[in-house]
């Protein structure tokens, strides 16, 4: 399917007529207004005990200070309304699952898989991801570290990475090499970074980010 | 997953109404580090979610009574990083602190570790929670069983995964249950249980009911412990783990309670290590009796004789933390 999937993408790109990512947002948009499921942010909120879905529902997100209104059925992920709705796919979806990190947000502070909340469930808190912590002009502190430090090969894991690392040192400003180690042990490289991502992760410490 | 109907009560009253009395039509959602993961693979396909964590009195951590109360929706980092709990009951924040990783403790919750389901790669892959092939052939023990139990039930192979249980256990703790007909008390050790059946449940836990809080009693001047073996440093699960809880004259045990982890489909209470201390004094070499006395009944399968070792192991340590013995 993803091969099909793939082809499709060159071809639309070659000809400049849309961005599978627009296509899929249309897509959503189109299916809830079908369902007749958008609701005020009134009705949101008294319909909040009683049962919503299947269908698409109203939502509204905070991500990176932006308040985001979309429309998703309760099943779509925190990962999968950011990726395919909101076009933030720094993170990734890799084992969907909550074993591999490539999907780490913070959120309210802490550090998350967003593949294993729900974007219906994270209304109301404060959800940073890996473009809301600096800008290709202006990284933040983090993600220059691991550029100096070579933590990255592949480079799929990094955003995760990065993010991870920014939510661990915001709770824990001068670490040791060892609480490094622990408190990055929600993260997987395959290609094996992980002694220059701890390498980036204690050079990034103590910097205002 | 398949689509579901959502909701999220703020009263624990109207969040016991939202649920079915079957099992399977209905789920609850804390932190969801189990269930989503169960719906994604189409383990679980409920119809409606109820989403417990917007009710207030399931939160908080507070002394009460001389013990503690901890609520059901907090999360594992909580727990971990509580200072109530901290020193007192050490077992509770060594078994929160091996749980996977930042991520999974920022959101799973104590009700979630105790109510989840086994990591049993069958039961994962649909084969049933006793893991039976279309002719009734028990697939684990003829199978891939290096994760699976030394302590099998009946027909149920599969390990417990909850980390907090064997320390709830060990420090005799009571669980809160709410149902439509009110609230009932559960004790630790009696929460978990072997199914018979391949619809059968890993807790006394109706589908209608919740876990909605947790009393540990008073553990001062009781020496307590967990002690965690696994493969990997980072984000894994454990192999085998022992709670221990001691209760002191002087420098003799008077009364232990040894838990093990990991090893059977429930918490495993180990009441011949538990003897080998009593009445004696901690060194090394009575820790490693009591390890010997732990797996002494154990019957591993083909392929996992080693979690013996392993076993015996985490005992000893876990006694010589909980005495303050060094090797």
């Amino acid at each position: 399917m993803s091969k099909i999937h793939d082809e499709m993408d060159e071809k639309t790109r070659a000809k400049g007529a849309f961005s599978r990512r627009g296509f899929l947002r249309g897509a959503g948009v189109a299916s809830g207004a079908l369902g007749g499921a958008v609701l005020t942010e009134e009705q949101a909120e008294a319909a909040q005990a009683a049962a919503q879905g299947p269908g698409a529902v109203a939502i509204s997100l905070n991500v990176n200070g932006k308040e985001q209104k979309l429309n998703v059925e309760p099943r779509v992920t925190l990962l999968d309304a950011c990726r395919n709705q909101l076009d933030l796919t720094g993170a990734k979806r890799v084992c969907d699952r909550g074993t591999c990190g490539a999907c780490t947000m913070i959120m309210n502070g802490k550090v998350v898989y967003a593949c294993t909340v729900l974007a219906i469930d994270a209304q109301g808190r404060q959800i940073q991801t890996i473009e809301g912590i600096g800008t290709p002009q202006k990284p933040h502190p983090v993600s220059t570290a691991f550029v100096n430090n070579d933590a990255q090969q592949c480079g799929y894991c990094t955003p995760g990475f990065v993010m991870a690392a920014k939510g661990f040192l915001d709770r824990n400003p001068k670490p040791t090499y060892d609480q490094v180690k622990a408190g990055l042990g929600g993260n997987l490289c395959r290609c094996g970074t992980y002694v220059g991502v701890r390498k980036a992760v204690l050079e990034a410490a103590g910097k205002k980010g | 997953m398949q689509a579901f109907e959502y909701a999220s009560p703020s009263s624990l009253k109207e969040a016991v109404g939202m649920l079915s009395s079957s099992w399977g039509e209905t789920a609850v959602l804390a932190g969801g580090t189990d269930i989503l993961s169960l719906m994604k693979d189409y383990i679980a396909t409920p119809k409606k979610l109820v989403n417990i964590k917007g009710i207030k009195e399931l939160g908080g951590i507070a002394k009460q009574g001389g013990g503690i109360r901890i609520g059901a929706v907090v999360t594992m980092d909580e727990l971990a990083s509580s200072p109530l709990l901290r020193g007192e009951y050490a077992s509770l924040t060594q078994a929160a602190m091996g749980i996977a990783s930042p991520q999974i403790r920022n959101m799973g919750t104590v009700g979630g570790d105790l109510c989840q389901r086994p990591r049993c790669w069958y039961f994962r892959q649909g084969f049933g929670v006793l893991a039976k092939d279309g002719s009734g052939n028990a697939l684990v023990p003829n199978g891939e069983n290096k994760y699976h139990a030394i302590f099998p039930q009946g027909d149920a192979y599969f390990v417990s995964a909850s980390s907090l249980g064997p320390a709830l256990i060990a420090l005799g703790a009571k669980l809160k249950v709410t149902g439509p007909s009110g609230d009932r008390e559960v004790a630790a050790e009696q929460f978990f249980t072997a199914p018979k059946s391949a619809d059968g449940r890993e807790t006394v836990l109706a589908a209608n009911e919740i876990v909605t809080e947790i009393h540990v009693p008073a553990a001062k001047g009781i020496r307590n412990s967990t002690y965690e073996v696994r493969q990997k440093d980072a984000l894994d699960w454990p192999l085998a783990t022992a709670s221990v809880a001691l209760t002191m004259k002087g420098n003799t045990v008077s009364k232990a309670r040894i838990v093990l982890g990991h090893v059977g489909p429930t918490p495993v209470v180990a009441e011949e290590a538990a003897r080998a201390l009593e009445g004696k004094t901690v060194t090394a070499d009575l820790a490693t009796e009591a390890g010997k006395a732990a797996v002494a009944n154990a019957k591993p399968l083909s392929g996992n004789g080693y979690k013996l070792q392993l076993t015996r192991v985490a005992v000893k340590r876990a006694v010589m933390q909980a005495a303050g013995v060094r090797a």
